[in-house]
């Protein structure tokens, strides 16, 4: 009796494993089609020299070397790092003050409030750059412009100036992400205890003091997020400009960025090696930057801790 | 103090609505443009009332993209995407929740590495391998990548390990269910509002996405959404009320179910991206 027991439970875990892996495979067999082999893939391809058509032929680091001197690809770089930053920093600081507000106990119509700032993010990024293109245009009569007009300023011909493209795209990137991080940031001011609030209160403090001593400290991994979020999707940019560029966004550089270089290597140069070698680089990129970013945001000082109740 | 704190209140309030109508001002203007003959955008002072195109400049759209084809393509993608995803995370997810077997925890660390890798380190091979197969040009390939979700597994594991009890499934073993069956009629019916907040981050990102959809597919028939969209800009002597008319037609969708279920959608995102 004890012998068939022990050999039915064994049995049962060894169909529990069975059923395990059996669950999981369906997420490793595509994994291992569509994500493992393509990356492999990649990282050997960087090596080769490629028209996506005859054979390939080996030739070591040269392709990292006629990426790394072409001033195209820095240009994009530096297009890449102005734009993420002008479009996601300011994100950090409005979305916070945003959503302290809407954390606000004697706030009224908080909901349509909420919904009207997170509505942006339902829009597509095709959409967005489109509605903003027409915006954004060069002419004169463009809203954009108009307004600009209005304060005496010159009109701005944003697709083809330097700061011009690369402002529009940083607003369209601002505009669409905002609501998204506002509302991360709430779900953070949601798990503070009110009761620290209330107790600073008390001891007087101001509101602009609350927000330093109490939110900023508490809200910090949620703003590490967001950061981590923002620096690797910067990083990848790519919808926005090509959009809004229309037919000229490959032939120019104002506002190309790596992704952008990375599809023009690739899929109008057919020049998969170099392709595959910026993606390589791309990668690089992504990890040191977001790290840093991390690092950097993580080391925000904790000024509660001079705070005594 | 009181007249402070009413100042107080009346900047936070005119800050609020000013971040509100700058939200909201793009939609409306889109509204107005898709209304508006071209002309309409070479007038000083701008117009800002709608006008009587928005027949005709809808007309033009079809003339000029595969709307309804797009949009139809796009729905199908986001659906088959969204199932697929939700049925492979959730298995899954069971698996990782509920189940002791060697490799676990390097298999799930690893699922969590996968979440790190660009998309587009995988695009040149990926584009080759669809290629390979025929599917350039069919809904299959611009779909096909996107299977691949490892924020799912992770969201249905933590869903799974809170929600659902040991105790029910050892229950459920006693009185001899087999483990697909436990599944089926005892983790889904527990797991549906996970089902919900996954699906709507999965629809929603598959329904936007671009840089993918724009590699594989050529073929105007094939067009999802947002490349037949973006094809309307592409051609010198653009007619911006027919653009505008297009992205209108194809956001007015979404904008409905968002005001209708505007509570789960910004529950979604804290829950997807927070947990």
């Amino acid at each position: 009796m004890a012998f068939s027991r022990k050999r039915k439970y064994r049995s049962e875990a060894t169909k529990d494993k069975i059923s395990a892996y059996l669950y999981i495979s369906p997420f490793f067999i595509i994994f291992a089609i569509i994500g493992l082999y393509p990356a492999v893939f990649s990282l050997y391809l960087a090596f080769q020299k490629w028209n996506g058509l005859g054979d390939m032929s080996f030739v070591g680091l040269d392709n990292f070397t006629v990426v790394l001197q072409d001033p195209i690809f820095w240009k994009s770089l530096y297009n890449t790092i102005v734009m993420g930053f002008m479009g996601t920093a300011p994100q950090i600081i409005v979305g916070i003050i945003l959503a302290f507000i809407l954390n606000q106990a004697y706030l009224k119509f908080k909901n349509t409030f909420r919904a009207m700032v997170f509505l942006p993010y339902i829009t597509s990024m095709v959409a967005v750059a489109l509605v903003f293109g027409v915006f954004f245009s060069n002419n004169d009569t463009a809203l954009a412009n108009y307004i600009l007009n209005l304060f005496g300023m010159d009109s701005v011909a944003w697709r083809t100036s330097e700061w011009g493209a690369k402002i529009a795209i940083s607003i369209m990137v601002f505009w669409r992400w905002i609501g998204y991080n506002t509302i991360i940031y709430l779900a953070g001011l949601q798990s503070i205890p009110k009761d620290l609030y209330e107790a600073a209160r008390i001891d007087g403090a101001s509101t602009l003091q609350q927000l330093r001593y109490i939110t900023i400290p508490l809200l910090k991994p949620f703003i590490v997020l967001t950061v981590f979020f923002s620096t690797v999707g910067a990083l990848q940019l790519f919808t926005e400009p090509t959009v809004f560029l229309g037919s000229s966004a490959f032939s120019r550089t104002e506002a190309m960025t790596v992704v952008m270089y990375l599809y023009r290597d690739a899929f109008s140069l057919q020049s998969f090696g170099t392709g595959s070698a910026t993606a390589v680089i791309l990668l690089f990129i992504i990890v040191v930057a977001s790290a840093i970013n991390t690092y950097l945001t993580s080391g925000i000082r904790t000024k509660g801790k001079g705070m005594k109740s | 103090m009181i007249k402070k704190i009413k100042l107080g209140r009346f900047f936070v309030y005119l800050f609020l609505i000013v971040a509100a109508f700058l939200s909201v001002f793009p939609f409306y203007w889109m509204f107005v443009m898709a209304t508006r003959p071209s002309a309409a955008y070479n007038s000083i002072p701008p117009t800002l009332t709608p006008g009587d195109q928005l027949v005709g400049n809808f007309q033009k759209v079809l003339e000029k993209i595969p709307f309804f084809g797009a949009m139809f393509n796009t729905l199908i993608m986001c659906l088959v995407v969204t199932l697929v995803v939700l049925l492979i995370s959730s298995l899954a997810g069971f698996a990782f929740a509920k189940f002791k077997f060697p490799g676990k925890n390097i298999l799930f660390v690893s699922i969590l590495l996968t979440m790190i890798i660009p998309p587009q380190l995988g695009l040149i091979p990926q584009y080759y391998l669809v290629a390979k197969f025929g599917l350039l040009d069919t809904l299959f390939g611009a779909m096909v990548i996107f299977f691949l979700n490892p924020l799912g597994i992770f969201l249905m594991r933590q869903y799974i390990s809170q929600s659902v009890t040991d105790e029910l499934i050892e229950a459920a073993k006693l009185d001899g269910c087999s483990n697909f069956r436990i599944f089926r009629s005892i983790v889904l019916p527990i797991i549906l509002p996970a089902f919900a907040t996954l699906g709507i981050i999965v629809f929603t990102a598959t329904w936007g996405e671009f840089l993918w959809q724009f590699t594989v597919l050529r073929d105007p028939d094939m067009y999802t959404i947002q490349v037949a969209l973006s094809s309307m800009n592409t051609t010198s002597n653009v007619d911006f009320g027919m653009i505008m008319s297009g992205v209108f037609w194809a956001t007015i969708p979404l904008v409905i179910v968002f005001l209708m279920f505007n509570k789960l959608f910004i529950s979604s995102i804290t829950e997807g991206s927070v947990k």
